[in-house]
Parts: structure tokens; C-alpha cells; sequence
């Protein structure tokens, strides 16, 4: 039993068992990230005209780039601060969640159902179909969403629905590659033919046989998306080929922050800072939600 | 493996010309170009006289062929902004600065995600992993213009150790260089570490360990191999990425290169750029994509048949 010694490993100077129990107790519920979310996300979204403080189009002049209340010169009435139209930077965030969700979920929505049927219809029908699909979902992850977006822009303006458009064309690819992979792999199994000899429409078996098996995936893939759609988004908005000013979307207020940042670097700090906890959150929500639905993922 | 290239090189070709037709087309949606190039109070017959210099009496199709056949000899047409330049001459000119900017974040991402990747897999749930998992976490959440405005307000305002914008000496790559390659950092030291852990319970690892080679040999040399092929892939696409990423950072440190000069054209309503940068951008990206596949099926015989 001499040669097993060489296998073992010198025991580590920290207690590993009481390290992984403490993140896997931890990991239980997500329940930071999803206050976290709901404060900054989901309230504010819906919110927002009762709770903030003042108005995010209209600035008074006399108050232009005010500091945050803690820097001198700061004063509780702009918690934040204001930007250089005067107007108060909070507000302007609460503001901006909504478009947050509004992009980020109607993108998910018509790229997810797209994707999806697309995916789902490709991995069951096979042959000549499932290669047309794939060939255009090759053709559609090839397409970089930033350019798109900016000779979009160049030809025809920011504006909200060509964020959503361009974002959609390049996501359902996504989606559509996942599925097909998942469908493949459920699709040999033997319930579905019995299904097939016992008569079920095509229809039938993909929705009530096929889809229930490939959910967890799409529902982990959409929760991770949201993230990204959201840093995309506000990408976009920052370069001018996203929301339009005077939106007060979070990338658009970077954007107008951005040449400020010398002397007033709260105009760009609290949009993105709220862009970055919103997308962290969202990313550690759907990693839980990943491992609880889809252990085979769990160390990626 | 021929007919594998012989196919990847056909799909190529075909996603630049969707996206020249995406292109062309959205020019053609913008409005009637003859608006723009005459006085307002210009004659009809002067609009249809320069129509038809402009060849825009011709049907869509044959412009969209006379675009391409021009496009084909290196002609976008002329910069409406930058008067004595030709709209490619525009981007080749610009085209060194983003070279350098992508050419250090890609040197910087292999630098760090390799090593980090390994050690978080071999150390895996101990403190170094948690911090590994960190940054992998904020690559993905970290929007990449904040992040750069960020480092500008610490390193160049606060604490005036590096210069805020433009292009210059060392001191000025530095900055740019971490906010583009942080994403590529954390996206590869993600695949690093999952592959490795693939690797590191395979059985010729075990063996190895029994013959008695050392234990560094045995994570550097024989599991780093086998475990480097999802990252290798990965990483051309990570080249093609730097695209978008270099957008937006030479947008945030008014760095002189192509991202910029996309930007100012589109500002400047000067579309023969912005679509000879469109274009360009998209041949490299589907350039490296297509590199990356072939290397892909090159290691690893089983995709050639997909």
C-alpha cells in the first residue's frame, strides 16, 4: 500500500470542508443579489416618478455639476450630485432603470421566442432544415453587434427600436444553437417515438415532449443574457448608437460624463456603477439559478 | 479536411456580403443622397442630371454591383470630413494605432489568463480560486467604458501617474490596454480553468503522477496540452472581439485609431467611411472566425464532420 502515499495530498493550511460548506450554505438562496436587484432594478422602474426626488429632464441651470452630498459644496437636496444641465444625477438613475428592463427584456422576449422555435424545429425536423438553420445562425453570430449598430446609426439615427432590433438579430442565434444541441440530444430518446407511433402531430411532441426537457437550459441562458444585453445596451448608448440623448439612459449619462470626469466625476460614476452592480447581480443570480437547474454546468 | 476548409471559406464569403448588403441597403434607407450633395432650391433636372453622374438612376441591384466591383479594387469612395483623403485611405491610415492597442491587450490576456487559469483550477475552492472567480465575475459584469473612465478619474486625475488621453509613449498604452483587455482576461481565464479541470481528472494524469514526474511538470507540461485546445479556439475569436472592444476604448481615450475614426465619421454623417470601417472590421472578424475553426478542426479531428 506503500505507491497510494504518493497519490495523497499534503493537507492545505485552511480547513477546505469548513470553506466549501460556508459557500455552499451561503449559496442557497441568492438572497443578496436579488434584494439588490429589486432595489436598484425593479423598483425604480416602476417606481420612479413617485420616488425620486426631481425631475431628470428638467436641470436648473444655477445648480450645474453640483458634487454628491458627502464632497463640499454637495448638499442633501442632490444626493448625487448634478450634471451640467443641472440636472439631479439620482433621479436621472432611478430614471434610467426602466429602460434598463425595457430593452433588456423586450430583446430577451423576441430573440428567446425566435431563437427558441428556430432551435426547437431545426433539432427535431433534421436534415435540409436543421442545415439552412444552423447556416443562418452561423451567419448571425458572425455579425459583430457594435458594428451593425453603428452603420444602423450612421444611416438612420439612435433610437430605442434599433437597439432592440440589433441586438435581437445577433441574440437568437444564441438561443437557437442551444436548443437545437439540447432537442438533439432528447430527441433520440425512446418516449419520443412511442409518441410519433401512437400518433402525436409533430406540433404535439415538440411542445408537450421536447420543450419541457430544454427549459431549464433556455432559462438559464436568458437569465445570464440579461447581464450582457444590459452592458450592450448601455455600450451602445454610450458610443451614440443607442438610446438618443436626453434619455436619461445609464450609458448615455456616461457618455455626457465622460468629458467631465475631471472636475465632476459623480455624472459618470453612479450610472455605470449602477450599470456594473445590476449586471453583477444578475450574473450571480443566474449562476445559482444555473446550478440548481443544470448541475451538469456547475463548474464553468 | 479540405472540403471542411472549402465550406468554412464559402460560409466566409457569404456573411461579408450579407454584410455589404446590410450596409448598402442602409445607405439606400437614409434618404435621398441627391437632398444632401445639392442646394435646396436646386431644379429637378439638376437632381436627375446628377443622379445620373452618380449612377443612382440605375436599378438597386446594379448599384449594389458597381459598389461591390469598386469595393473589390479598394474603392469606398472619398471622406466627405477629411477632404483630401479616399474613405479606405481614411481607415489603413488609422489602422496602425488600433493595431497597437489590440496587439498589447491581446499580449496582456495571454500573459495573465493563462497562468491565473491553471492555478485556479489545480488550487480549486481555495482562496486563490475565490479570487480567480472574482475576476472572472467582473469581466463579465464590468461595462468596459466605465471601467476605463474610471481608471482615467484614479490613475490620471487623482493620482496624475498617467496621462488621460491620446497617443504617445508607453505611459499612454497602459490605461487603454487594461480597460480593452479586461474582458478577454476574464473570459479566458474562465475556459483556462474549466478546462483544466476537465483534464485534471483524466487517468494519464494519475499515471504520471505514479511514474513520480514532478508535480509541476505534470499541470504544466502534459495537463496545460491537452487542456489548451477550447481556449486556443477561443481566443481568435477574443482577436475578432477586440474589435467592438477597441470602439469603445479608443472612443473613451480619444486613442486615434479605426474605433474612433468610426465614431467621428458617423458624427460627421460621413458615410463612405463609416461604411469602408464597417466593412473592413467585418472582414476581420469573419477572418479570424474563420481561423479559428479551421484550427479548431485542425486539433481536434471530430469537428470536421459536423
Amino acid at each position: 500500500m506503500a505507491d497510494t502515499a504518493i497519490l495523497v495530498k499534503r493537507a492545505p493550511w485552511y480547513d477546505p470542508s469548513r470553506l466549501s460548506r460556508f459557500g455552499r450554505e451561503a449559496r442557497r438562496y441568492p438572497i443578496l443579489p436579488v434584494i439588490f436587484l429589486i432595489a436598484v432594478l425593479v423598483i425604480p422602474a416602476a417606481f420612479a416618478p413617485m420616488i425620486a426626488p426631481h425631475n431628470p429632464l428638467e436641470g436648473e441651470l444655477s445648480k450645474r455639476l453640483q458634487p454628491p452630498v458627502w464632497q463640499e459644496g454637495g448638499s442633501w437636496d442632490n444626493v448625487l450630485g448634478t450634471d451640467k444641465m443641472g440636472r439631479d444625477v439620482l433621479s436621472r438613475i432611478l430614471y434610467g432603470a426602466k429602460y434598463a428592463i425595457i430593452v433588456s427584456l423586450s430583446v430577451i422576449v423576441v430573440s428567446g421566442v425566435i431563437g427558441v422555435a428556430l432551435g426547437l424545429i431545426a433539432g427535431y425536423f433534421g436534415g435540409k432544415t436543421d442545415t439552412i438553420i444552423m447556416r443562418l445562425v452561423d451567419i448571425a453570430l458572425s455579425i459583430p453587434p457594435v458594428l451593425l449598430a453603428l452603420a444602423i446609426v450612421a444611416s438612420q439615427g439612435p433610437g430605442l427600436k434599433w437597439v432592440i432590433v440589433v441586438i435581437v438579430s445577433v441574440l437568437w442565434s444564441r438561443y437557437a444553437r442551444q436548443v437545437r444541441g439540447e432537442v438533439l440530444s432528447v430527441v433520440t430518446q425512446d418516449f419520443i417515438a412511442r409518441a410519433r407511433v401512437a400518433g402525436c402531430s409533430h406540433f404535439r411532441i415538440i411542445f408537450r415532449h421536447i420543450f419541457p426537457n430544454v427549459v431549464n437550459t433556455i432559462v438559464v441562458l436568458a437569465t445570464l443574457q440579461v447581464g450582457f444585453v444590459i452592458v450592450l445596451e448601455s455600450s451602445l448608448s454610450f458610443l451614440g448608437a443607442g438610446i438618443p440623448r436626453p434619455t436619461p439612459a445609464w450609458g448615455v449619462m456616461v457618455s455626457d460624463g465622460r468629458e467631465l470626469v475631471v472636475t465632476a466625476w459623480w455624472v459618470a460614476f453612479f450610472p455605470g456603477l449602477a450599470i456594473l452592480l445590476v449586471t453583477l447581480s444578475l450574473n450571480l443570480f443566474g449562476d445559482w439559478l444555473r446550478d440548481r437547474l443544470d448541475p451538469k454546468q456547475r463548474n464553468v | 479536411m479540405q472540403r471542411f476548409i472549402i465550406i468554412r471559406v464559402f460560409y466566409s464569403i457569404v456573411v461579408l456580403f450579407i454584410v455589404s448588403m446590410i450596409v448598402f441597403g442602409l445607405a439606400r434607407m437614409s434618404g435621398d443622397p441627391t437632398d444632401v450633395m445639392l442646394p435646396l432650391d436646386a431644379s429637378q433636372e439638376q437632381r436627375d442630371a446628377l443622379r445620373q453622374i452618380w449612377g443612382l438612376d440605375k436599378p438597386l441591384p446594379v448599384q449594389y454591383a458597381k459598389f461591390i466591383g469598386n469595393a473589390f479594387q479598394g474603392d469606398f469612395g472619398d471622406s466627405v470630413k477629411w477632404p483630401d483623403h479616399t474613405a479606405l485611405g481614411m481607415v489603413v491610415e488609422r489602422f496602425p494605432a488600433t493595431l497597437e492597442l489590440a496587439g498589447i491587450s491581446i499580449v496582456i490576456c495571454l500573459i495573465l489568463s493563462v497562468p491565473l487559469g491553471v492555478l485556479s483550477a489545480v488550487k480549486k475552492d481555495t482562496p486563490l480560486d475565490f479570487v480567480g472567480k472574482i475576476i472572472a465575475l467582473l469581466g463579465q459584469s464590468l461595462p468596459p467604458f466605465w471601467l476605463g473612465i474610471v481608471l482615467i478619474f484614479v490613475f490620471a486625475v487623482n493620482l496624475d501617474l498617467l496621462p488621460t488621453q491620446g497617443r504617445g509613449d508607453v505611459r499612454n498604452l497602459i490605461l487603454p490596454a487594461i480597460t480593452l483587455g479586461w474582458f478577454p482576461v476574464a473570459a479566458m481565464m474562465r475556459l483556462v480553468r474549466s478546462a483544466m479541470l476537465e483534464v485534471l481528472d483524466a487517468e494519464y494524469v494519475k499515471l504520471a503522477r505514479v511514474k513520480g514526474i514532478p508535480e509541476w511538470k505534470v499541470i504544466w507540461k502534459h495537463c496545460l496540452r491537452n487542456a489548451a485546445i477550447p481556449p486556443l479556439t477561443y481566443f481568435g475569436i477574443v482577436a475578432g472581439q477586440l474589435i467592438t472592444g477597441a470602439v469603445i476604448t479608443e472612443t473613451v481615450f480619444s486613442w486615434p485609431g479605426t474605433g474612433l475614426l468610426a465614431i467621428d465619421a458617423i458624427r460627421a454623417r460621413d458615410y463612405q467611411v463609416v461604411q469602408a470601417v464597417v466593412i473592413i472590421f467585418a472582414a476581420i472578424f469573419v477572418l479570424s472566425n474563420l481561423v479559428v475553426d479551421i484550427l479548431y478542426a485542425y486539433l481536434d479531428p471530430r469537428i470536421r464532420y459536423t
